[in-house]
């Protein structure tokens, strides 16, 4: 195939047509038979997969949420982008958490053999346990918050299920550190803190951020899961109420939201990931 | 006394002996110069000098008192340059001067690193990143960094060996002017026997490694101030460099000795492509039946 200047915008949009028509021809239609004087006899939803909605009906189903983003209706009858800043707002809370954690667990890691003989292990081993493993130990352990332990458990697993990417980039970059920077400190007899602010953490940044970026991605996939779970408002707990009410066209809807802003939230940090690593 | 004195020092890495039983002193304001091939240990014998390697057995001491580890008593300038890519020239010899002489007020710090920037003539360029200077303004810097920290010993390790030609002599000539101005003591590590005559009054060689250790010193009684080009017509340079010379590439015949290898060619000739080719002309030495021997 010829490549020309578009095709960074057509061979795109050619994709999402292919797999938007796919769906639409495995997608179900509501089939309504009526008798003679106009009266509905039966209705019944006919395709292989008769329960997903088609696009039709999904575009009229979510028409409202979309064309009034930002409203209130309800607790759990919102405009999409008003739930979707409501799941930001979590992430960034427990993200947070994770990167305040994380960030000196990393670097004790890198720079202590003994800690990092001492824990690598375990965090090898907690490393791949699914957020919806840690959610409810979470409920467990805020138990006493009472009202709050919902959003409580949320923050935590959202915080140790992301933070593992921080810990293990900063660890890397910290034992990455060239000696030659460390001997100009070995040389100046710079202070502990000194090393630590003027050369350590300036020579790690990039690897911190690369670990942020991923460490990001996981906390947006987490907080779908800790909303189900914990029924909180927000663009998961919104599809998983949809789902309980039989309407389906909400689902995918949410999903679409979710990839979009993973995406951009994902295009962003690493934006802010090259400016750091070009800044060397 | 000895200023600086290196007795019996040996050093190995896994098992390797680098350095054996080297044996050095320097008089406060003496230049010496170590010349030697790459990998010879040149760089592992200054590292132990400026106490980031410790020595296996031996004693180092400058002016009397044990080396024990890095301080800014050695001022070591770094083969690479190793400036803080994060800062900017004036950051990075503020971080050294802030460390070493942490009692100044910041204005007098700040005068101070001024001073350093313009002795190395990079008063234009101090708010720049290192990664905006040139391979020489680089260990410009370097140079200004160390001696801002006022050492006793400067520690220069192949520091112009990344430079083209025209920069190193021109921060060869810097190198002599701060001598002369601040009688500072040297040490300089070279791989160049020329550079090694025209700055130092002493020259020793190091053997090839592994166990390398230092030859008989050349005393480079040549005067001051020494000039590139009227330094290559004295007799007293050329028998010294030829001596010099001679004592490396003795080093080396040695070394050779223990490699044999038989060198085989492909039998193939260079073919002519603009020749006619009325008739096949011969492609192998092989196929040469006779030779015209001019």
């Amino acid at each position: 195939m010829k490549s020309t200047k578009l095709d960074w915008l057509i061979l795109p949009i050619l994709g999402i047509l292919i797999v938007l028509g796919t769906w639409h021809a495995l997608a179900g239609k509501k089939v309504v038979t009526k008798d003679a004087q106009g009266e509905i006899v039966s209705e019944m939803r006919q395709g292989a997969i008769p329960a997903l909605p088609n696009i039709i009906e999904t575009w009229d189903s979510c028409k409202l949420y979309i064309m009034e983003p930002f409203a209130k209706r309800g607790e759990m009858d919102q405009g999409i982008l008003r739930f979707t800043f409501y799941s930001l707002g979590l992430v960034a809370v427990g993200y947070t958490i994770a990167l305040i954690v994380g960030v000196p667990i990393g670097f004790c890691l890198g720079l202590s053999p003994t800690f990092a003989k001492m824990f690598d292990p375990l965090i090898q081993i907690l490393r791949p346990v699914s957020p919806l493993a840690w959610l409810p130990l979470g409920l467990v352990v805020f138990l006493e918050a009472g009202k709050e332990a919902g959003t409580l458990a949320a923050l935590f697993t959202i915080a140790i299920c992301s933070m593992w990417p921080t810990v293990l980039n900063t660890a890397v970059g910290v034992r990455a550190v060239p000696q030659d920077y460390l001997n100009v400190g070995r040389v100046l007899k710079l202070s502990r803190t000194k090393t630590l602010f003027k050369i350590l953490i300036p020579a790690t940044l990039p690897y911190m951020f690369t670990g942020f970026r991923l460490s990001l991605g996981i906390a947006w996939l987490v907080i779908v899961a800790a909303e189900m779970l914990t029924g909180r408002p927000g663009v998961g707990g919104f599809l998983w109420q949809e789902y309980n009410s039989l309407i389906y066209e909400h689902i995918i809807l949410s999903i679409i939201i979710i990839g979009l802003v993973g995406f951009v939230l994902d295009r962003l940090m690493s934006v802010v990931e090259k400016k750091f690593k070009s800044a060397l | 006394m000895a200023f600086l004195e290196l007795k019996n020092i040996s050093k190995s890495f896994g098992g390797a002996r680098v350095i054996d039983n080297v044996n050095l002193t320097i008089e406060e304001g003496e230049f010496v110069a170590i010349i030697g091939y790459s990998g010879s240990g040149k760089t592992t014998l200054v590292s132990l000098v400026a106490g980031l390697l410790k020595p296996d057995t031996g004693s180092l001491t400058l002016d009397g008192k044990p080396i024990n580890g890095p301080g800014p008593d050695r001022g070591l300038v770094f083969q690479n340059y190793s400036l803080l890519p994060w800062l900017t020239v004036r950051e990075n010899i503020n971080l050294a001067v802030e460390s070493v002489f942490p009692e100044k007020s910041t204005g007098e710090r700040d005068t101070h690193v001024t001073r350093y920037i313009e002795m190395v003539k990079l008063g234009h360029a101090a708010d720049r990143l290192p990664k905006q200077l040139s391979g020489g303004m680089r260990q410009r810097v370097a140079v200004a960094r160390t001696l801002a920290i006022q050492p006793r010993i400067l520690l220069l390790d192949e520091p112009l060996s990344a430079l083209d030609a025209l920069t190193r002599a021109t921060l060869q000539d810097e190198i002599t002017q701060i001598r002369r101005t601040d009688n500072t003591t040297i040490l300089l590590i070279t791989n160049s026997v020329d550079e090694a005559l025209l700055l130092a009054d002493r020259v020793i060689a190091l053997t090839p490694g592994p166990g390398a250790t230092l030859a008989e010193p050349f005393a480079v009684d040549l005067p001051r101030p020494r000039d590139r080009k009227t330094l290559n017509h004295e007799p007293a340079y050329k028998h010294l460099r030829s001596r010099i010379t001679e004592q490396l590439l003795s080093f080396n015949a040695a070394r050779k000795t223990t490699l044999t290898k038989k060198l085989i060619l492909p039998d193939i000739l260079p073919e002519d492509l603009d020749a006619p080719r009325a008739h096949r002309p011969p492609r192998r030495p092989g196929e040469i039946k006779e030779a015209t021997i001019a």
